[in-house]
């Protein structure tokens, strides 16, 4: 008789989906049919391994093979080989870039050594719409244990674990829920905040399309702890599988009593309930966030009063961000000892990096705080793509600053990076080369931030826009040193003066680009010249006379016909017409272009 | 199907875990038992599936955890199809030949349980390999 002896791990996340994760699985499960091995062998969809620059991703279990950049129809080879004739596909294998050697153990790649998967312990393991499988791997075991503690004690075993707001605000999250179950109220509500707002963060959408009922569990000890029966989760519609993985999760908690009625026969009700967000970044501030639920506008408000005392609906309320719930469950099953052990000394545990931007391993990273930035961006990231040179990673998103090549050994936590300049905020990390443009890159940001700006406050409102206009004006060249010390004077002053924080952090990537590369601004200011050539507006080509044999091939592909030469004499390209389009560059055969 | 206490949900968790054993077992290091089953062509062909199912069948009944079983390619030994690599930990690698369903059974209760060798199934290793 046959019995299920190997499971296909095929990675469902948003990433591999797009790249055909979907075909792969039926076309996997159909040739099983075919070759009679369905009852043999199961095909498991399953949450993001991180490896995204190489996915989509295929892991062999019990066999522990790592198959990367699997297409549909590479479906036949792993079959045919691989499970009916336990022949590893060699192709198919990861080739780790220094040694260029094939691996096929995915805990020896330099991408996974030094990475310690807490709170995406789950993803790539567990089927995330299957709940059994969440509980054959110890899920809802803690919330069973917590039920029977005095709230007192559990709400202890969470300070003393020393987890803070993994959403970037870094606040002690046992000391949040501490002071929301003291609040006196009828009813409290404890949200979850997955609007994950960051452009190029997508930590919070892996866990939640990976493992939700983490999310879901953690949500109930928490409730239990400050005394909320309700729960509401705020996710952003542009996240539809997570969505849709949250409310299969939602219905089979409620199905085996995990969520609803007397939970775990202790008589603590809760459940909870999805609210849409509409992509609003400013929705992400907690404030903002509540007015959202509450069907308003999301535009923030002053605290105090916290909304631990008044928040949703004027009750007391907790907001906290889904990658701090997804640590709650491993706290009280490995106890608060244990994940205090990890890390640096005032910031305990591991987070999750989206690492992104010129690096050769882009994907998901979760790593033990107080691990470098050397060590993320060189050794898990692989290094710079193309062997270009480093220039600078930023980190924390809109909110956060760059920081250079003299601070990558740096030990990442809350208060080191914010001691240079920068911030860890949620887990963003965009890496740098020498052909980025850091003029360029601060006027990306602040874009983000005016277009996000509720509106509600001057500073913010005017403010950011102004400061826009300024470094749009630098970038085509028409920028003098009176914007670059007004640029500086307002960022300051909207940092002071912003109602929240979106407007208080808006101007750090100014500020930082400023500190560490002003001699770009100046450059572009004061002659007119961007060397990465990112500014088109002021990148100009000139032709070196030396190696110039004057074939006229770049005159001819000129497009606003700026290159003037006689055939065999030396060319020139008028400096005031370039629209500094490369096409010149490109032509020339013997390196006499001069890109700028 | 409603939890309503710790035994519930341990029960269910116990259920669950069968199923999903073979994927801790392959992500462990610590002294897992290997097994090894030749399913090359020749190991097919004399029967190396129903050895194979038999062997996990087997450590079901018998609850053992520890145990990874995982098909290989040819082990070299097509004589004596089909084939079965154990690694017990702290102990040399031994091959069985011609190891039918009861073979595959008793590797299992006998020799991986109890250390008790199969003399008669043993094969002897004719080649060093690379």
């Amino acid at each position: 008789m046959a019995k299920i002896r190997t499971h296909l791990m095929v990675c469902g996340g948003t990433g591999c989906i797009s790249s055909g994760a979907d075909t792969l699985i039926t076309e996997l499960e159909n040739i099983l049919v075919q070759k009679g091995y369905d009852k043999e062998v199961k095909v498991v969809k399953t949450g993001c391994f991180g490896f995204c620059g190489q996915g989509p991703i295929v892991k062999v279990h019990p066999d522990n093979v790592f198959y990367v950049q699997v297409q549909a129809a590479d479906a036949k080879d792993i079959i045919e080989e691989h499970v009916i004739k336990g022949r590893h596909v060699d192709r198919l294998l990861y080739v780790e870039p220094i040694e260029n050697q094939k691996m096929d153990l995915h805990r020896d790649m330099p991408f996974y050594k030094k990475q310690l998967r807490i709170a995406l312990r789950n993803c790539g393991m567990i089927d995330p719409e299957n709940i059994t499988e969440y509980i054959a791997f110890r899920g809802y075991e803690a919330l069973a244990n917590v039920l029977t503690m005095k709230r007192e004690d559990a709400v202890k075993v969470v300070k003393d674990s020393g987890l803070r707001g993994r959403g970037g605000g870094g606040f002690s999250t046992g000391m949040k829920w501490e002071l929301t179950m003291r609040s006196p109220g009828d009813q409290k509500y404890i949200i979850c905040n997955a609007d994950e707002g960051d452009p190029g963060a997508f930590m919070d959408r892996s866990i939640l399309e990976g493992d939700p009922h983490s999310v879901l569990e953690a949500m109930a000890i928490g409730g239990y702890i400050i005394g909320a029966t309700k729960g509401i989760i705020y996710i952003r519609a542009e996240y539809p599988l997570a969505i849709h993985r949250l409310e299969v999760a939602i219905a089979q908690a409620r199905e085996y009593g995990l969520l609803g009625k007397d939970l775990f026969g202790s008589g603590f009700d809760f459940d909870i309930e999805i609210k849409l967000g509409a992509g609003a970044f400013v929705c992400g501030e907690e404030t903002a966030l509540i007015h959202s639920v509450e069907g308003k506008r999301g535009e923030p408000t002053k605290k105090p009063p916290f909304p631990s005392e008044s928040g949703y609906l004027n009750k007391p309320t907790c907001v906290n961000n889904v990658e701090t719930f997804a640590n709650i469950a491993p706290i009280f099953l490995n106890g608060a000892e244990w994940f205090a052990s990890i890390g640096t000394e005032k910031s305990k545990g591991t987070k999750v990096f989206a690492l992104a931007g010129k690096v050769n391993n882009v994907g998901l990273v979760e790593v033990p705080m107080g691990t470098t930035l050397r060590e993320i961006i060189y050794e898990i990231g692989g290094g710079i793509q193309n062997d270009r040179a480093f220039k600078a990673v930023q980190t924390g998103g809109p909110s956060g600053g760059v920081i250079t090549v003299a601070d990558l050994d740096t030990p990442i936590d809350y208060d080191s990076l914010k001691a240079i300049g920068s911030m860890m905020g949620s887990g963003g990390m965009i890496v740098m080369d020498e052909d980025n443009c850091m003029v360029d890159i601060a006027k990306f940001y602040l874009d983000f931030t005016k277009d996000e700006s509720c509106g509600k406050c001057t500073p913010c409102r005017v403010g950011t826009k102004r400061m826009l206009e300024i470094l749009e004006r630098i970038t085509e060249g028409h920028g003098t040193a009176e914007d670059l010390d007004n640029l500086q004077a307002l960022a300051y002053m909207i940092k002071d003066s912003a109602l929240c924080g979106l407007g208080q952090t808006a101007p750090n990537p100014v500020l930082s680009t400023m500190k560490y590369f002003r001699e770009e601004y100046e450059n572009h200011v004061f002659n007119k010249r961007c060397a990465t050539g990112s500014c088109k507006a002021l990148a100009k080509y000139s032709i070196i006379a030396d190696k110039c044999i004057g074939c006229t091939a770049c005159a001819r592909v000129c497009p606003v016909n700026c290159i003037s030469g006689k055939v065999k004499e030396v060319h020139v390209i008028d400096q005031d017409k370039c629209i500094g389009c490369g096409a010149c560059f490109n032509a020339c055969k013997f390196s006499a272009v001069l890109k700028p | 199907m409603a939890i309503k206490s710790l035994e519930d949900l341990k029960r269910i968790r116990e259920e669950s875990q069968k199923k999903v054993n073979l994927r801790e077992t392959g992500e462990s290091t610590d002294d897992i038992v290997e097994l090894m089953v030749g399913m090359a062509t020749c190991g097919i062909a004399a029967g190396a599936r129903e050895t194979l199912s038999a062997l996990l069948d087997e450590t079901e009944k018998q609850e053992l955890t520890n145990i990874r079983i995982v098909q290989v390619g040819c082990l070299g030994y097509c004589h004596s199809e089909p084939t079965v690599q154990v690694n017990l930990p702290g102990h040399e690698p031994i091959i069985f030949g011609k190891v039918d369903d009861k073979r595959a059974r008793e590797i299992i209760t006998r020799y991986v349980m109890h250390n008790e060798m199969l003399e008669d199934s043993v094969v002897i290793n004719t080649f060093v390999k690379a």
